[in-house]
């Protein structure tokens, strides 16, 4: 109990350093450029204090308990015991690889879900949007994309093909998506590319990418071992820009903002 | 503090992580068919978790968008273009520049160019090439926000820029040396961070909401895709250039 309230202490600690340049850019510009206090300075610090506890406990919890047993079953799920394939054989077919597919994609859908930055801009969408997008539709469309995204980063890694072609071909479907998606969405679906990779899902998935590329004959886990954050910053953008388009077809103009 | 909303929001935050929990336990249980490890930390990591979340959704409505927002109007009103873009350009560099994740892919990236014989394979030279990963990066994404808001202001549509950098994106990789890319394209998703994000959309949709003409659904969100796509155009060069 003693250790866990110190190693509490040193997670907020480290969290009150990384606050800490933000912290003194605001307040240097709210006092040196815009010169007038801030509305609600009691709340805003003590709403300040729990985004700080809340992202300690969040960290912390998650190094207790999920990023040790999430690491370990990637690790677990990529040995060649379990996979049940002879290390010195040089082929393999992708298919033996089946359960770190699902593994892959069921992992990327439910962290996303719970991540935090991803919860904010939802939250802003759906206020801003007044209703029109609904926070929840939003976090899921964007995890099937993670889902998706990391899965295929997996076989990508499975197989060996080059990281350049799957990028190329996601941004141009992401172009032509980009013509005919509605024109309020666009920002919001690019926005969401780069959220969902963050503090939950980028440990879990490196672990993942780079278990797999240190099993797979042939695989350098350097070179190889990259690449899923990218596909996890993609696909969300085309999940996004779909599902805006089926809510348009299904629903004309539902998406346009109150005045 | 523990009133029902508050209690409310705690059971939110459990109903967001039931799907991580599930997925670990069906996998621990049913297909890899081994004990979970540790069960005591597991249930109190989740617990910290749950508080963690709960905490966090309670201050971003009341301290981290209410901030972004009212710095928003205060500069609209100012009307001062300048202190804007130095307001936008330090956010970005700042909050990235100390970013954890970005360190770890930082220090990776220098392994990999002193295994791949780009740079010499001592830790000074390791070290020294990190840094300037770490730098490039922050001012990329100083640059992103700075560009993002200058957009906002002008009514630029969005998708022009973006797809104008994809392409450059499409265009530099080939020249690019191949141990680069993998990180290039990964640390466009690294620099975001869980408070810049709030920080970055408030600013992004106050701005839009606070300048006439302007639709804060249209042109209030993007500047995060900014911040994520200009670290892949800046650290291809980086790589290029050393």
């Amino acid at each position: 109990m003693i250790a866990w309230i110190s190693q509490f202490g040193l997670a907020l600690l480290s969290t009150c350093r990384d606050i800490l340049p933000i912290a003194a850019i605001i307040i240097g510009f709210q006092v040196l450029v815009i010169r007038k206090p801030l509305a609600h300075p009691k709340k805003m610090l003590v709403g300040f204090i729990y985004v700080l506890l809340g992202i300690a406990f969040f960290l912390k919890g998650l190094e207790m308990a999920l990023f040790p047993l999430g690491k370990l079953m990637a690790s677990q799920l990529t040995t060649p015991e379990f996979l049940g394939i002879n290390p010195s054989e040089q082929q393999v077919s992708w298919r033996a690889y089946f359960w770190v597919y699902v593994f892959a994609a069921s992992i990327g859908f439910a962290t996303t879900l719970a991540e935090p930055s991803l919860l904010a801009v939802a939250w802003k969408a759906q206020q801003i949007s007044g209703g029109a997008i609904q926070a929840l539709g939003l976090r899921i469309a964007v995890s099937i994309g993670v889902a998706f995204g990391i899965a295929l980063g997996a076989y990508r890694i499975v197989t060996g093909t080059e990281l350049y072609y799957y990028i190329v071909a996601g941004y141009i479907i992401v172009l032509i998506q980009t013509l005919f998606a509605p024109k309020q969405i666009i920002g919001l679906a690019y926005d969401s590319g780069g959220v969902t990779t963050s503090t939950v899902t980028v440990p879990l998935v490196t672990a993942l990418g780079l278990g797999l590329a240190t099993t797979i004959p042939g695989r350098n886990p350097l070179l190889d071992g990259f690449g899923l954050i990218a596909f996890a910053s993609l696909f969300p953008i085309i999940a996004v820009l779909g599902y805006a388009q089926i809510a348009q077809w299904r629903n004309k103009g539902s998406l346009s903002p109150k005045p | 503090m523990l009133k029902t909303p508050f209690l409310k929001q705690l059971f939110g935050s459990f109903l967001d992580l039931v799907p991580i929990l599930a997925v670990v336990l069906i996998f621990q249980i049913f297909i890899i068919r081994q004990a979970i490890p540790d069960v005591g930390s597991l249930i109190a990591g989740t617990l910290f978790v749950i508080l963690g979340l709960t905490l966090f959704v309670q201050g971003l409505e009341q301290s981290l968008f209410p901030i972004g927002e009212s710095m928003a109007y205060a500069f609209a009103r100012k009307g001062s273009l300048f202190w804007l873009l130095t307001f936008a350009f330090c956010l970005g560099f700042g909050t990235t520049v100390a970013e954890p994740a970005l360190i770890a892919v930082a220090q990776e990236a220098a392994n990999i160019a002193g295994s791949a014989g780009i740079i010499e394979p001592t830790s000074a030279a390791k070290d020294s090439y990190a840094l300037g990963l770490r730098i490039t990066v922050a001012l990329s994404v100083g640059f992103a926000i700075l560009v993002g808001v200058l957009r906002i202001i002008r009514g630029w549509p969005l998708y022009y820029l973006i797809i104008g950098g994809y392409c450059g994106v499409i265009i530099m990789t080939p020249f690019a040396p191949p141990e680069i890319i993998g990180i290039a394209y990964d640390s466009g998703g690294v620099t975001t961070s869980t408070i810049t994000v709030p920080l970055v959309t408030a600013l992004g949709v106050g701005l839009a909401t606070a300048i006439k003409g302007r639709n804060p659904m249209v042109d209030g969100f993007g500047l995060i895709a900014f911040a994520s796509l200009t670290p892949m155009i800046f650290v291809m060069a980086y790589g290029m250039l050393r």
